[in-house]
């Protein structure tokens, strides 16, 4: 035939069978990710775990060093420091969100009036962008004029102390200013948990006389620990990626006490220009955060409840 | 028997929801009680949200001198609106507007439909190598940033980007795992019959995707157009990182370096901080069932595990 003679992509295209065409429009509609995924993702990552056996200034040509950017790194004690910064923050800013948002659920959820109404005022924080509410923060810790301060001299006449300059002090307060701005979200993430909680558990609860505190610790507590486990995840990672605060508020100080260890990377890539020794910081980071997040979900088949396994297991009857 | 009767009157009056607190038993008072205090702590825990809120509007309107009193007052004597004008002319925050508005809304439009189409063609079409390729789109989201990031600025360098909008607009209009995971569990909630009737039509799959089932999706299209919009305009570290002469600047940016600048002038920092967090909230009151619907989505699909 004169049409195969000359094959237009047209043409071609008519011959292939429906599913052969679909499948490869669907291959030009995923195209934009996949291209995304190489250029901005796989090819970034690999560059990085090079670059980390590297010396670059960005002027001079980069030079091979091996391994020596992670032997210096494990000496460092600077990079010790933001991990133990890190770490500490983490343990305390972590469960302080998962408690507050889940309490503030539970209130939400008592069938309260004006739900719409508190919803709006717990989330308004979320929104706003964390420049702004660091510099909100720094206005309300300043130690001669901010209002807390203020309010603890009218009130109990204390002395505070200068919160983000103490080496004792800069992490609760950081912490405190972060559960302000993410109880909202977490509290919609809970309450949205709480309500697709079966009503028929809670009448069966009611049934065999467990109290409300039996019946938070046996129902609500496990139905929910699908979502304190995400809730768990996401906080760490979150604080790993903490980098406004530190930059706006403290400059990691005082003394290092705020040196998180996004704002260390930071400070040796784009302030020091020692792009070899960041990557492999980032590198490291990078496996410290997977093997925390590997270790979280080995432990969540002890503490965490899915109920499809129960329907799964119910299935197996029939 | 009157004992029931009470439980049942109280269950009633309180909904089905029995929540944690399930007290049908208990005396009527004691009941009330509960509420009461219940709606306290609501009441408490709403003042500590608002009161930073209006500690910056109370301090926008003073005058210096009243910021530098100790013990600190709330309220403005006189009540300086000259504030927002000196605040905003300071620097050129009207230029700094306009930059954010133009790379979030840029942004929220590449990202909302890149995700759109590749969530489409996960959801709803058959092709070899989905399942696994869905998989990988899923844990990319796994990926820390900081692995990233240093590569990434080298090649926005190479490519002459730096200072420029480009490296915080165009990396959006290649998807992003989350949108496109969220469109995905959306968009497999609408019936296939709807593709099959259309494919009887003789529509092709792209007709598909923008007449039929992009209209149907407007309320997922919706989170994931709010999230993306304010990510965007929250940015700090992409702008920090990317642009440097002042004309590029974004909101978060230009107060950034204002307060640097002018670094005791707290009347005019929290005019500049109020002013910033306008149009967040504006966006947020506007939209607020997109939010709730979408951080609802976010745990649902945390519990799907």
């Amino acid at each position: 035939m004169t049409q195969t003679a000359l094959p237009r992509p047209a043409s071609r295209f008519r011959r292939l069978t429906m599913h052969q065409k679909e499948a490869l429009t669907a291959y030009l509609f995923i195209s934009p990710w996949v291209f995304g995924f190489l250029f901005f993702l796989l090819v970034p990552l690999g560059s990085t775990i090079v670059l980390s056996f590297y010396k670059w200034d960005l002027l001079r040509a980069p030079r091979f060093i091996g391994l020596d950017n992670y032997t210096k790194l494990f000496r460092d004690p600077l990079f010790r420091q933001s991990l133990s910064v890190t770490i500490r923050y983490g343990l305390g800013r972590v469960p302080l969100g998962i408690i507050t948002g889940l309490a503030t659920a539970i209130l939400l959820n008592q069938r309260v009036k004006f739900v719409g109404m508190w919803r709006v005022i717990y989330y308004m924080p979320v929104v706003l962008p964390p420049v702004a509410i660091s510099l909100l923060w720094m206005w309300i810790y300043n130690p001669q004029y901010g209002i807390l301060n203020g309010f603890l001299w009218n009130v109990f006449g204390i002395k505070g102390p200068a919160w983000l300059q103490s080496t004792t002090w800069v992490l609760p307060s950081l912490m405190v200013m972060a559960v302000w701005a993410a109880m909202g979200r977490n509290m919609l993430i809970y309450l949205s948990g709480l309500q697709s909680i079966s009503e028929e558990l809670y009448g069966a609860a009611k049934v065999d006389g467990a109290g409300p505190l039996r019946t938070f610790f046996s129902i609500t507590l496990p139905m929910l620990s699908p979502i304190i486990f995400f809730n768990l995840i996401t906080g760490l990672i979150d604080t790993f990626k903490l980098f406004t605060q530190a930059y706006v508020m403290t400059q990691g100080g005082p003394r290092n006490a705020s040196l998180f260890i996004y704002y260390y990377l930071f400070q040796n890539a784009f302030q020091r220009f020692k792009m070899g020794y960041a990557s492999a910081m980032a590198v490291v980071v990078t496996l410290i955060i997977l093997a925390i997040t590997l270790s979280v979900i080995r432990s969540s088949k002890v503490w965490v409840y899915y109920e499809g396994e129960l329907s799964r297991g119910d299935d197996d009857n029939g | 028997m009157a004992r029931s009767d009470a439980s049942t009157a109280l269950n009633r009056s309180q909904g089905t929801s029995t929540g944690i607190w399930a007290w049908g038993q208990q005396p009527k008072v004691r009941r009330r009680a509960l509420r009461a205090f219940i709606y306290l702590l609501l009441i408490l825990g709403a003042l500590l949200v608002l009161v930073p809120f209006a500690w910056t509007i109370s301090t926008s309107l003073k005058t210096e001198k009243q910021t530098l009193e100790f013990p600190p007052t709330w309220i403005p004597r006189p009540v300086v609106w000259e504030n927002y004008i000196i605040a905003f002319t300071a620097r050129p925050f009207a230029r700094y507007y306009a930059n954010s508005l133009f790379i979030a809304v840029t942004s929220t439009i590449g990202q909302t439909l890149s995700s759109a189409l590749v969530a489409f063609a996960f959801a709803r079409m058959r092709f070899r190598g989905r399942d696994p390729l869905f998989i990988l789109v899923l844990s990319t989201m796994m990926i820390p940033f900081h692995v990233l990031i240093i590569p990434r600025f080298i090649i926005f360098k190479e490519l002459g980007w730096l200072d420029t909008f480009w490296p915080l607009i165009i990396p959006n209009f290649f998807g992003g795992a989350f949108s496109i995971f969220l469109l995905r569990q959306y968009y497999m909630t609408i019936p296939l019959d709807l593709d099959e009737a259309a494919k009887i039509d003789g529509a092709s799959h792209f007709r598909i995707f923008w007449n039929v089932i992009m209209p149907i999706a407007k309320p997922a299209l919706g989170v994931v157009a709010v999230f993306e919009f304010l990510s965007s305009w929250r940015d700090f570290f992409g702008p920090l990182i990317y642009l440097s002469s002042d004309r590029h600047f974004t909101v978060p940016l230009g107060l950034y370096t204002f307060q640097t600048e002018y670094f005791t002038e707290w009347h005019l920092f929290m005019a500049a901080s109020a002013m910033a967090m306008t149009v967040p909230l504006l966006v947020f009151f506007l939209a607020q069932k997109y939010f709730i619907g979408g951080v609802a989505l976010m745990g649902g699909g945390a519990s799907k595990g």
